[in-house]
């Protein structure tokens, strides 16, 4: 296991798996206590379709997925303000459509062979250093968001009619968590996959959300358990040859288990 | 002197007339009571009072100026506090929500600020649950906390919607009793159902079905006899007085509109 170490691969494995968690965490946790569970699932399967573009296009995937899925956030921020009642219906359109375009044009690319298993899946094994430096962007902007619009984020979190009394414009906020929710989606493509993105958003929020006092800590403590999480799920992967991605869901989902038990016994 | 004065208001949605012709004046100090059927305009008065709706006709004038977003001299106190019951989030957290809008620091919140939330807590005796989570508080409790975040910005008014609604009996006299006591310095409207328990603390009321009669009911002692002493008023006998014309107590001289709204109140008492 020491030894692994010194490959280059997986330190990028490591750094990877540590900052995705993090933004995974803090909004992962902005999305469960704001109810978009279900639209940050469709803009993750959204962003097959900028993917499937980047790839016929000749551009970089990282940027093709993350136009789509901003695209798609936007959409379904707008659809949000104007058809409330049949949101979901939107949401699951938007889903299926994004995933189709992906395929088609992925079908469509002369000659195309590589595996798109891996963006449904995720390669954390194969993460270069140009996606290293785009997960710790975005970490940094979330937290730089985070930090200056702390208060602001809670309150339209918390009670957004209230938030909306006291002037804070709840539609720029919403629509801020949104798009920082496709961007974590997007770099979280490479560690689990768009498949079982939610898993990763969800899993440890929840257990975070059980033992935390304020949104702060709930964030906080979901990246430390995000993290946790990652890295037993890579060495178990490494150690009985498994994909990365399934086996860090995995261990998340037993965790999960294991610790409802334990919390319903107390 | 008043401090919301209300004239000629209408209000629709789309085009089911929602209220008609409200006329109110609301003095300062006055403790009132806003009653009446579901879906008879409550809550969409008190959203056109807070300027989260505008009118279709008629102006709405809080403390002398047309009602705005933002109103900084109203405390606002929201209905179903039990929502969100699971939110990872203190007291002091939701308290300091009161702040929010006003020119914020650059990071967190300020001492003065955390001062202020404190006094607040300490206003509705809830200063040593500051730091529990919101979720872990009876809803009494909560309510308390509500009515602290609303006080944080220091309003001339407050307005609170169904503020006892998922609240036990000896909760909802508490909230009342508090609500007295923050009387003496801040005018109080409150929307609520519960009305024989509301009608012991309110000094006026207004019965609200798309159109307002309004009554003074600040002598009430003399006007509704209860059975026994502390016991609440008979709902039936406030009933056929708070909805009816003839009631020979009304304040001719501050009620603009005293109209019948006997239908609307038969149908009420059967739903009850």
């Amino acid at each position: 296991m020491i030894e692994a170490l010194s490959f280059e691969f997986i330190q990028h494995a490591l750094i990877a798996g540590i900052l995705v968690s993090f933004a995974a965490g803090i909004i992962g946790s902005l999305i469960v206590v704001n109810r978009m569970v279900f639209l940050a699932g469709g803009i993750a399967h959204a962003s097959y379709g900028g993917i499937g573009l980047a790839v016929f296009f000749g551009f970089p995937i990282f940027l093709g997925a993350s136009l789509f899925a901003v695209g798609a956030a936007l959409l379904i921020s707008s659809l949000t303000l104007r058809k409330r009642h049949r949101i979901d219906t939107f949401i699951g359109l938007i889903w299926a459509v994004g995933m189709a375009i992906g395929v088609i044009f992925i079908d469509l690319t002369p000659g195309y062979n590589v595996d798109m298993m891996s963006y449904l899946f995720g390669s954390i094994l194969a993460v270069s250093t140009e996606d290293l430096y785009f997960m710790g962007t975005l970490l940094a902007v979330i937290l730089f968001v985070m930090t200056f619009w702390y208060r602001d984020i809670l309150a339209v979190s918390y009670d957004s009619e209230y938030a909306a009394l006291r002037g804070v414009h709840v539609r720029f906020f919403y629509t801020l968590i949104l798009i920082l929710a496709a961007l974590t989606v997007v770099v979280s493509i490479k560690v689990v996959g768009l498949i079982l993105v939610i898993a990763m958003l969800t899993i440890p929020v929840y257990i975070a959300e059980k033992l935390s006092h304020s949104l702060f800590g709930m964030m906080f403590l979901s990246g430390l358990i995000a993290t946790l999480f990652t890295l037993v799920g890579l060495w178990f992967s490494y150690t009985y040859n498994l994909t990365s991605g399934a086996s860090i869901i995995l261990i998340s989902a037993a965790s999960l288990g294991a610790f409802l038990l334990f919390y319903k016994g107390k | 002197m008043s401090v919301i004065e209300i004239e000629n208001l209408s209000f629709a949605y789309d085009k089911d007339l929602i209220l008609e012709d409200i006329n109110l004046t609301v003095d300062e100090k006055d403790f009132l009571a806003i009653i009446g059927p579901n879906g008879g305009g409550k809550s969409t008065l008190l959203k056109l009072i807070l300027g989260m709706l505008k009118p279709k006709k008629g102006s709405i004038r809080v403390l002398g100026k047309a009602a705005s977003k933002n109103p900084s001299h109203i405390g606002y106190v929201p209905q179903n506090t039990n929502v969100n019951t699971d939110f990872p989030i203190k007291v002091i957290e939701v308290v300091l929500m009161g702040h929010v809008g006003a020119k914020n620091p650059l990071f967190g919140y300020g001492k003065d600020e955390i001062a202020c939330a404190m006094g607040a807590l300490a206003q509705v005796g809830m200063q040593e649950h500051s730091q529990s989570k919101i979720g872990s508080l009876s809803g009494g409790q909560r309510q308390r906390v509500m009515i602290a975040r609303a006080l944080c910005a220091h309003p001339k008014i407050l307005i609170l919607d169904e503020p006892t609604s998922s609240i036990d009996i000896k909760g909802q006299k508490e909230i009342y009793e508090l609500l007295k006591l923050l009387n003496q310095s801040i005018t109080i409207v409150v929307v609520s159902h519960d009305i024989s328990v509301i009608l012991e603390y309110a000094t006026k009321a207004a019965h609200i079905n798309k159109r307002l009669s309004y009554h003074d009911i600040s002598n009430k002692k003399e006007i509704f006899h209860t059975h026994n002493e502390g016991e609440h008023f008979c709902e039936v006998e406030l009933l056929q007085m708070l909805g009816s014309e003839s009631c020979n107590t009304c304040d001719t001289s501050t009620s603009s509109v005293t109209e019948v709204v006997e239908p609307a109140e038969a149908k009420w008492r059967e739903t009850k």
